[in-house]
């Protein structure tokens, strides 16, 4: 898997109250969803976000609750990736389950300023900063979860155990 | 001889057919329940419709509880919980709990006796961690995880690592489990435990009843943690005793278990706690935010729900006013101790002294209904969270308390001790 886009850099702790407020979850629909991503600690979020542009964040990106709502609608809202030095470990699963591809790569967030143009290859783990021309590697994801991801998410991989 | 192993390690061992685990591991385990709410369920059901097959894994081991947006606050969340009480009939599913007897899931789940030590337990719900109070080992997913548990009654875990937690000394006066958990989540941060089992013991945590020992596991989840878990004792035994509809497995930890690292506390040391916002982990004494005054304050939710919050709360608030600047809301977390508290004649204190008392609902604490913050406005609140906008407006704050500071700051109108009233 390979993705290009600018990066939108962020604090530590981002949680999913500010990813998809309570709110909004009286709607389950990705396009509702979208719409009001990251808007309590980023108003203009939506609104400058390229499609398969890069969210990047520091420690414990999407800690909180356990709403499926917030990888979904980072993804809705045209996030390719997410690079981030840790991540929360519900929304890590929730990440994976749903087929929104996220890398922990704590020295390749230190080296990415707000609005650099990043590129990743996921199966490779490399991440190259094209603005400061400088390269990163990423922790790769145990095969286990790979395989998730690459029969597209736990459904699929559920429906492939439940046939068998 | 298998691997000496914390108590975690052998429940989820025993889940997946195996002598031994170790932390790092990935394992399948066998599920005793799945729990989700009126929010996570929409998705779940809609992501088990693609799986393809007709029917749960098991009628009797899923839970379905309305909690967070119920009785439904608008259209869209009463369509949600028409698509999971439909869903509920569909399946058969015999742990439904409509309104009118219902209650917040993780206080309602133990009470109901659906949970019991050594389970597995997932829930579509980030306090399903709550149920480690009972000796279970018990996580939060998200509602693909919960799909995929109803329809093979299996998921994946990677085995945490464990910390572990002894608290031994005598609390002081109007310290509680929630002032506990609160310090250790101030000393550790809220990613202290990140991806870690969190093992809770000492003479303190054995002298805390079974309402304390679940405020402090709900709370594992706000350091970050997998689950919280405490080993049963005769208390355990006590509560689970006629009450748990499965049998129960005990599981405890060997001395020489491996543990991520051993924190001491000095339980004599813990002071009334306030966590500031907006972060769990933001705490201060109670004593030196005297200067915060507040426009509400909100006792429940499944941290501090309980019958023994309801009984402390009104212990501070018999005889007194709440302050003509506060709306105190009062939620018990169950209808059952919704009857209890009237019966015990808190509702007459409660009333008495003007607050509201509301139906079970998780309500305010996420910010859904019945108690919503204007721009600006500051509460105190028994819930778990304060992050930015959980209680409504993005500029509005939370400061995350016990019951007995809840109660004397609704009285105080600032944030208040319950020995600062006359
Ligand atoms: S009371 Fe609050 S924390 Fe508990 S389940 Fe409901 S919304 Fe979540």
């Amino acid at each position: 898997m390979l993705f290009q886009g600018t990066a939108h850099r962020y604090g530590r702790d981002i949680d999913t109250d500010v990813i998809i407020p309570a709110r909004y979850l009286n709607t389950s629909v990705p396009e509702e969803l979208a719409k009001h991503c990251m808007e309590d600690l980023d108003a203009d979020f939506v609104s400058k976000l390229q499609f398969g542009d890069i969210l990047v964040a520091e420690e414990n990106f999407g800690c909180g609750s356990s709403r499926e709502h917030a990888p979904i609608s980072i993804k809705a809202a045209g996030v390719s990736v997410i690079i981030a030095k840790s991540f929360a470990r519900i929304f890590y699963r929730n990440a994976i389950n749903t087929g929104l591809p996220i890398m922990e790569a704590p020295e390749a967030v230190d080296g990415i300023t707000d609005g650099d143009e990043v590129t990743v290859d996921a199966d490779a783990g490399v991440i190259v900063n094209k603005t400061t021309g400088k390269t990163y590697t990423a922790q790769p994801f145990p095969p286990f979860v790979k395989d998730i991801i690459e029969k597209g998410g736990l459904i699929e991989s559920v429906k492939a155990k439940v046939r068998r | 001889m298998p691997r000496p192993m914390t108590i975690t390690e052998k429940i989820l061992a025993a889940h997946a057919g195996m002598d031994e685990v170790e932390p790092g591991q990935l394992i399948n385990c066998r599920l005793d329940l799945v729990l989700a709410n009126d929010v996570t369920a929409p998705i779940a059901i809609r992501e088990f419709r693609r799986i393809g097959v007709d029917h749960v894994w098991d009628t009797e081991k899923i839970a379905l509880v309305p909690d967070h947006y119920t009785p439904n606050k608008d259209i869209k969340s009463a369509e949600q919980a028409k698509m999971m009480r439909e869903f509920a009939r569909e399946q058969n599913i015999s742990h439904y709990y409509e309104i009118g007897c219902m209650g917040v899931e993780h206080a309602l789940l133990p009470e109901q006796g659906v949970v019991g030590a050594g389970d597995v337990i997932i829930g579509a719900d980030s306090h399903t961690c709550t149920y480690g109070a009972l000796g279970a080992f018990a996580t939060g997913v998200g509602s693909t995880d919960a799909a995929a548990g109803m329809a093979t009654g299996e998921v994946w875990f990677k085995v945490p690592a464990s910390l572990k937690f002894i608290v031994q000394g005598e609390l002081g006066p109007w310290v509680s489990a929630k002032d506990i958990i609160l310090h250790i989540i101030g000393m550790i941060g809220v990613d202290g435990a990140l991806y870690q089992a969190m093992e809770f013991c000492g003479s303190t945590i054995d002298a805390l009843d079974m309402d304390g020992r679940m405020t402090i596991c709900n709370m594992a989840i706000e350091a970050g943690g997998k689950s919280g878990i405490i080993a049963v004792d005769d208390t355990t035994r006590a509560y689970m005793e006629g009450r748990t509809e499965r049998p129960w497995t005990e599981y405890f930890s060997d001395t020489d278990a491996e543990y991520a690292a051993v924190y001491e506390i000095d339980a004599t040391g813990i002071k009334p706690t306030v966590a500031f916002p907006h972060l769990p982990s933001n705490t201060r004494a109670a004593e030196d935010s005297r200067d915060v005054w507040v426009d509400q304050v909100v006792i429940g939710s499944c941290t501090n729900g309980r019958l023994r919050d309801l009984r402390i709360a009104a212990s501070i608030l018999k005889g007194r006013k709440v302050h003509p600047n506060v709306r105190l809301i009062v939620i018990p977390a169950t209808q059952q101790i919704y009857r209890d508290a009237m019966h015990e004649g808190l509702f007459d204190v409660f009333l008495d002294a003007g607050a509201a008392v509301s139906t079970p609902t998780c309500g305010p604490c996420l910010g859904g209904h019945m108690g919503i913050l204007a721009a600006g406005e500051r509460a105190v609140a028994t819930t778990n969270r304060n992050f930015v906008g959980r209680m409504g407006d993005p500029t509005s704050e939370v400061y995350l308390s016990s019951p007995a500071v809840a109660a004397a700051t609704a009285i105080a109108g600032h944030i208040a001790l319950p020995e600062d009233l006359d």
